[in-house]
């Protein structure tokens, strides 16, 4: 097996320079700056790579369909093309609801070397939460399919005025001013684009987070962030020259832009897409057929293969599998040692989130693992753990102690701002560190342990969502006077969305009233953010000032001791 | 059990699932999670609904047999019969 390309933890620590990645990367030609497409696309394609496969899409139907970074190259600037075509500035923001098709990659690299911001949103949403989203993010462009278009986007349009163009993905033709056809565009525009000066701090992604009092926030993240994904690709993802990786996050997420999309292209390697969502076998024939060397998955997953009776290294041609990784929610022990048995080597797991745009605290090959722990912080970020206070921050310097896992300002991907919520924003800090929300603790070896979140934030499947956003959509329903949304522990997806619903006058609590709720939630927001469970409440829990008190809530539905109920509004 | 019966089955467990959908439209080689908007989450539920209704145990490995109502039918057709 190849040496790991991090051999000594501590002392690539102790010697690691922001300045030494940027110097790997190639910068634009004539000093022009540092644009993320670049050097995900072009000066691969200008090099020895541009015949290499840079990814290679299981379509649905199991065909296979390959771009090389040469063409990935004509494709990209022909995206650019048409955005410059359609009269777009450079920082306005380009959208994709779509599956994992090539379109979305496409659309996405086409954006950077544009300078537009590119934002991908999660396809299985539903229109009120792709509402949201296009309307916060001031979208110009949407890029999408016609089955999308029909079902969730037609009955938007006129909330959402700045939207000047939907492309459509599987359309020969303009459907009116407005919807056009994105394969003609695409066959019209040229394939050579000169991707114009980039400022390292220059907007490039916009990803959407959920928050616990407000509507999703969306995080903007800058060109430099490359540098991130460059060096978690190379010391965390180890990739090395002709490697076969597989990212199975979808981009609707940051884990599959980041690293579904950006930092295997940095890498040279070459990346495998699946259309089709989870499924045991072809996964693993997937592994086995494509020799995938590297393997970046959820728990989710590992937990679905576990339940299976197979050793899957003795029924499948594993052997390229060097690297199994594991990142969306804490990765429990026994995942670590089944890893070991299953593939032959563990399944490592590492912490980062939508703000951070990259692997933040991780577990290195080279490195002994300590199952459970999410690893250390990888080599230029500094993290620890603190005690927050509405005026202050001490960060605890022995270990053991419980806190708020914090990180220090400063390093390349950390976002830049929560759009147009300068307040927000403010609030992630305090002094020179980034407040994450999550809490955790360091043992006397240095390893991080995750413990909870510090908020209501709840991580379903991997995904953070914002009890405040389904709460709100719950209450446009007539029956509803108020709803609160909690996570519940559910151990297949770590916490499942349940509502706690106050009904109007005149409505009865009934198994159809359920029903008829949870239908309108999964309408109005798509299974990934509407309660999978709904209880009828006489009436919530709140403070003396009207807050809702969802910990209660938590604490009762769980059979948990209910804690400090000073400020509980008796009612 | 007729295929009828399993079918009517079928559609009741789904439409619990997703009650804002109408099962009983589905083509018989339509993507069922796609066609219902059913994520994996909710499709792990229709699994054990099934166990549970028909007394079918359907393990992992065979998840890939139950994505359309023709080879779902037919799957658990055999399967009742054993």
């Amino acid at each position: 097996m190849k040496e790991p390309n991090l051999t000594d933890y501590a002392k690539l620590y102790q010697q690691f320079d922001w300045q030494y990645v940027r110097s790997q990367l190639a910068g634009l030609p004539n000093g022009k700056g540092l644009n993320i497409a670049h050097e995900a696309v072009d000066r691969h394609a200008s090099g020895d790579l541009r015949n290499k496969v840079a990814l290679r899409f299981h379509r649905k139907k199991e065909n296979v369909e390959d771009y090389t970074y040469g063409d990935l190259k004509t494709q990209t600037s022909k995206f650019a093309n048409l955005l410059h075509g359609l009269k777009l500035k450079e920082g306005d923001r380009v959208f994709s609801l779509l599956g994992r098709v090539p379109d979305l990659y496409i659309a996405a690299l086409g954006s950077l070397k544009f300078k537009a911001v590119f934002c991908p949103l999660f396809s299985v949403f539903g229109p009120e939460p792709i509402f949201q989203r296009l309307s916060k993010g001031d979208a110009k462009v949407l890029v999408t399919n016609t089955s999308f278009y029909e079902k969730k986007i037609k009955g938007l349009l006129n909330r959402l005025p700045s939207l000047d163009f939907i492309l459509l993905t599987d359309s020969s033709d303009d459907l009116d001013m407005k919807a056009l056809s994105l394969t003609k565009l695409m066959e019209e525009a040229s394939g050579e684009f000169i991707i114009p000066s980039t400022d390292p701090e220059d907007p490039a992604l916009l990803h959407f987070t959920s928050g616990t009092t407000g509507m999703p926030k969306g995080a903007l993240h800058v060109h430099q962030a490359v540098l991130t994904h460059f060096a978690t690709g190379k010391y965390v993802l180890d990739f090395q020259k002709g490697d076969i990786f597989w990212c199975t996050a979808d981009p609707g997420w940051v884990t599959g832009t980041s690293y579904g999309i950006i930092s295997p292209l940095v890498n040279g390697v070459t990346s495998i897409i699946d259309e089709e969502e989870f499924d045991a076998l072809r996964w693993y024939s997937i592994l086995e057929k494509q020799k995938v060397n590297v393997w970046y998955t959820a728990p989710t997953a590992i937990r679905r293969l576990m339940r299976m009776e197979i050793v899957p290294k003795e029924k499948y041609d594993l052997s390229n599998l060097r690297l199994v990784l594991s990142v969306g929610e804490p990765l429990h022990p026994g995942a670590v040692s089944w890893g070991q048995k299953a593939f032959g080597v563990p399944v490592l797991d590492n912490w980062w989130q939508t703000e951070t745009g990259g692997i933040m605290i991780a577990n290195y090959r080279s490195m002994e693992v300590k199952p459970g722990s999410m690893g250390k912080p990888l080599p230029g970020i500094i993290a620890a753990i603190a005690d927050v206070e509405e005026a202050e921050i001490k960060i605890y310097d022995q270990p053991e102690n419980q806190g708020h896992l914090v990180l220090k300002k400063g390093f390349p991907s950390l976002f830049r701002g929560y759009l147009h919520e300068e307040e927000r924003y403010k609030k992630c800090f305090k002094g020179n560190w980034y407040i994450s929300g999550d809490l955790a603790k360091i043992d006397k070896d240095g390893y991080f342990w995750f413990i909870g979140r510090a908020d209501d934030i709840i991580k379903t499947s991997g995904h953070m969502v914002g009890p405040f956003e389904v709460e709100s959509t719950l209450m446009k329903h007539p029956a509803v006077v108020e709803a609160a949304v909690i996570g519940k522990p559910e151990p297949s997806i770590g916490e499942l969305v349940k509502a706690f619903v106050v009904l109007k006058e005149g409505f009865e609590p009934t198994d159809d009233m359920r029903q008829e709720l949870i239908g309108f939630a999964r309408k109005t927001m798509g299974p990934a953010v509407a309660p999978k469970e709904i209880s009828f409440i006489e009436s919530l829990p709140k403070t003396k000032s009207g807050k809702i008190l969802r910990r209660l809530l938590k604490a009762r539905e769980l059979g948990l001791p209910e804690g400090d109920l000073s400020t509980l509004e008796k009612g | 059990m007729t295929e009828e019966e399993i079918k009517t089955t079928i559609f009741q467990l789904l439409q619990r699932i997703a009650p804002e959908t109408d099962p009983s439209r589905l083509m018989p080689e339509e993507n069922i999670r796609e066609a219902l908007n059913i994520d994996s989450f909710d499709a792990l539920q229709f699994i054990v609904a099934i166990n549970e209704k028909l007394n079918v145990d359907i393990p992992e490995e065979d998840y890939g047999k139950t994505s359309n109502l023709k080879s779902l039918l037919a799957y658990l057709t055999k399967k009742l019969k054993e």
